[in-house]
């Protein structure tokens, strides 16, 4: 694990535009602490959630064991994202290149407003009035299906869970299982009261559930005359294009249509073809627990005869090279969004997805998130008080497949938010001591241990006097702990789980 | 100054004027698959199995025999040839007499078609993956999609141990889809529902002694 440099001033770094307000999916209206809040009273959304997360672990696990070079795997992963971000422009003009050699056209957008202006003027040259969308967290961060529909065009969403997502006019709670709030009698009561003729005699059986779905859909894959879809993973040196999914509405998006546009973050590239022997290794086992996913579609442009004749790529900052520009928050980029850091931590497990605010939620969305938005010295600022949402257990930098160091970074960003609310008052100035301690997870656990730090905290007493800023201290008040615990929140989960 | 030089400064000033060099990526990981074929060919069937997916084994003069029983038990009796759509690279004696040839109509018209039958470029056993690359043995991408019930055929000489074996054979510039099992969700409380917008039902015909 590596050091983390506390309070490295952030005028030393370059300052580069962060992802703008106002537009988006990227900042929840509430901070941390009062969203939990509710959802911690929210007993049946607890046990969708506790029932889920349990399920899904245990499947990782089991085929992550049985891979003998897992963590090389990890590492070279680990390796090939650093060295991807190192060279990260020289990358993308390889990736422009091919891809425009091969017939498609590469649009770069500096932020979420400018990405949706490009796809919606592309779309309206088609004159379609209808796309059909794979799931994709870069269209979500930007808030490109609201776009889409204030200029008159209606944006199909067709993963199953984002079509329960879309009908019930809900917000995602998870990046791989959005809909994960909801347990079957919810999305039921939803698709009989949404899908236009459905069977009025639908059960709550999940095999009913997804047969209305691909009845409701496939009329209109068939008609559709663009897709939008987003992309795990670019080739630069080959223009080859990726992405994973399970129900083959990803394959319907990318074949069936004339035009496809992808969006992507300019994050989600790697340098080489054979790259992708690492990452499609890494992934499905870490997400859905399989050793690989149903379907994995890769392109290179446009193919005659085969699938879409125009394709776009749409090349996303928005906030990224802000995060870049940061050389220990720059890991949040290597992430694959497999969700295996969601699915071990039990302040997500808790909280659920939505208390977060951003489209990116959990421990990656606790550092992502802030980094894309930038954090203000507000203490009302919803995306400053994600990095306090943590217990710093650990538990998600053990899963990643990539090995981002999560728990340090976020120790980081308290840090940067401190320095952000610009205040030398005694509160900061004890906080930054216990942010020393709090660099390393495993000082952290011995601290814990040895002072009972973690009953402090939980009990929100002022033991550490408003050690923790505002936000902080909101969330240690809210966090749902009726009484102080024996052991610390980590030991138990040692306990539990294993460490 | 366009979005795209904008961007590409925006990375070059982040980076800084004195950029290291990556530090090399060491492949340490596993890249062959010492196994025997006929474990190879067991594993794949294993693998395969678990996704529910059905696998039929030949010999290798048998597989046309193969795919007819297997239309048999998947369709049920008195299924109709003409509603079996093969790509056109498919051998002569692979096909059921009196399917239909994939003649590049509308992609609209293929989910009519009750099965379609394609080959394989190559299958990897460890993950248990076929790897369609619209040669012509299999077929354009949507004629593996539509049609409810997916029949592929792997010849042993195909299989593979490992991912990274497999991806080295493939060509990054063909349109290439990686198929494990039967299109699935888990989107409700995580339980694998079989059969969403691809094929409900995917039968592999695995011929190799
Ligand atoms: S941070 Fe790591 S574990 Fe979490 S979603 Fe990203 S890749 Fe997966």
């Amino acid at each position: 694990m590596t050091a983390v440099h506390l309070g490295m001033p952030k005028a030393q770094r370059p300052t580069l535009p962060t992802a703008p307000a106002g537009v988006g999916n990227l900042r929840g209206d509430r901070p941390f602490p009062a969203a939990a809040r509710d959802a911690l009273r929210d007993g049946q959304l607890r046990a969708n959630l506790g029932a889920a997360t349990t399920t899904i672990r245990g499947k990782r696990a089991g085929v992550v064991a049985e891979v003998p070079d897992w963590a090389q795997l990890r590492e070279a992963g680990r390796a090939i994202k650093a060295a991807t971000m190192a060279r990260l422009d020289e990358h993308l003009e390889e990736l422009e290149r091919q891809v425009t050699a091969r017939g498609g056209t590469v649009h770069w957008a500096r932020d979420a407003t400018e990405a949706n202006a490009i796809v919606t003027a592309l779309v309206r040259a088609t004159g379609a009035d209808e796309v059909v969308k794979v799931k994709s967290m870069a269209t979500q961060e930007i808030g490109l299906n609201e776009a889409l529909e204030a200029a008159g065009i209606t944006a199909l969403e067709t993963d199953l869970a984002e079509l329960i997502v879309q009908l019930g006019e809900d917000r995602p709670s998870h990046i791989l299982v959005p809909a994960i709030h909801r347990n079957r009698a919810e999305i039921r009561e939803i698709f009989a009261r949404t899908i236009p003729g459905v069977d009025p005699g639908l059960t709550d059986d999940p095999r009913r559930l997804a047969m209305a779905a691909r009845t409701h859909l496939r009329e209109r894959f068939l008609r559709a005359r663009v897709a939008v879809s987003g992309a795990n993973f670019a080739v630069a040196e080959t223009g080859t294009l990726a992405v994973v999914e399970s129900e083959g509405n990803g394959r319907m998006c990318l074949t069936l249509p004339q035009t496809l546009i992808t969006v992507m973050g300019i994050e989600k590239l790697v340098p080489t073809w054979r790259d992708l022997e690492v990452f499609l290794q890494l992934l499905p086992r870490s997400s859905t627990g399989e050793r690989m996913n149903p379907y994995t579609s890769l392109w290179a442009g446009v193919t005659p005869g085969d699938g879409p004749q125009e394709f776009h790529l749409v090349l996303l900052d928005n906030g990224r090279t802000a995060v870049l520009a940061d050389e220990v928050g720059r890991e949040a980029l290597h992430c694959i969004r497999c969700s295996a850091c969601l699915n071990v931590c039990p302040v997500y497990e808790r909280a659920g997805g939505h208390a977060y605010g951003s489209v990116y939620p959990g421990p990656i969305g606790a550092v992502l998130s802030p980094q894309l938005t930038g954090m203000s010295g507000d203490e009302n600022d919803p995306n400053a008080s994600l990095p306090y949402a943590s217990t710093l257990c650990g538990a998600c930098y053990d899963v990643c497949p990539v090995a981002i160091d999560i728990p340090s970074m976020l120790v980081h960003l308290r840090g940067e938010h401190v320095e952000a609310q610009q205040r030398t008052t005694p509160e900061a100035a004890a906080f930054r001591a216990l942010a020393r301690v709090m660099s390393h997870p495993r000082l952290w656990r011995l601290a814990q241990r040895a002072a009972g730090l973690g009953r402090f905290l939980a009990r929100g007493r002022p033991t550490l006097p408003a050690a923790l800023p505002p936000p902080a201290s909101a969330w240690t008040r809210a966090r749902d702990l009726p009484t102080p615990p024996r052991e610390t929140f980590t030991q138990a989960w040692a306990r539990e789980h294993g460490a | 100054m366009t979005a795209r030089d904008e961007v590409l400064a925006r990375i070059r000033t982040a980076l800084g004027p004195e950029r290291r060099p990556p530090a090399p990526v060491a492949r340490d990981y596993r890249t062959t698959d010492d196994r025997p074929l006929p474990e190879l060919l067991d594993v794949l069937t294993d693998r395969l199995t678990d996704y529910r997916a059905t696998v039929l084994r030949c010999a290798p003069d048998a597989i046309g025999a193969t795919v007819t029983a297997a239309l048999d038990t998947a369709l049920g009796a008195g299924w109709v040839p003409g509603d079996v759509v093969v790509a056109p690279g498919v051998p002569e004696g692979w096909r059921p007499a009196g399917c239909t040839e994939d003649d590049g109509r509308p992609a609209v018209e293929l989910p009519a078609f009750a099965a379609s039958l394609t080959g394989v470029t190559l299958a990897i056993a460890e993950t248990g993956t076929l790897v369609l690359d619209a040669s012509p043995v299999c077929g354009r991408r949507a004629l593996s999609l539509l049609p409810d019930l997916l029949v592929c055929v792997v010849t042993a000489d195909q299989v593979v141990g490992s991912v990274p074996e497999g991806l080295a054979r493939l060509d990054p510039l063909r349109p290439l889809t990686l198929i494990s099992g039967p299109s699935a969700t888990s989107d409700i409380e995580l339980q694998r529902v079989e059969g969403v917008h691809g094929p409900r039902t995917l039968v592999v015909v695995l011929a190799g002694d």
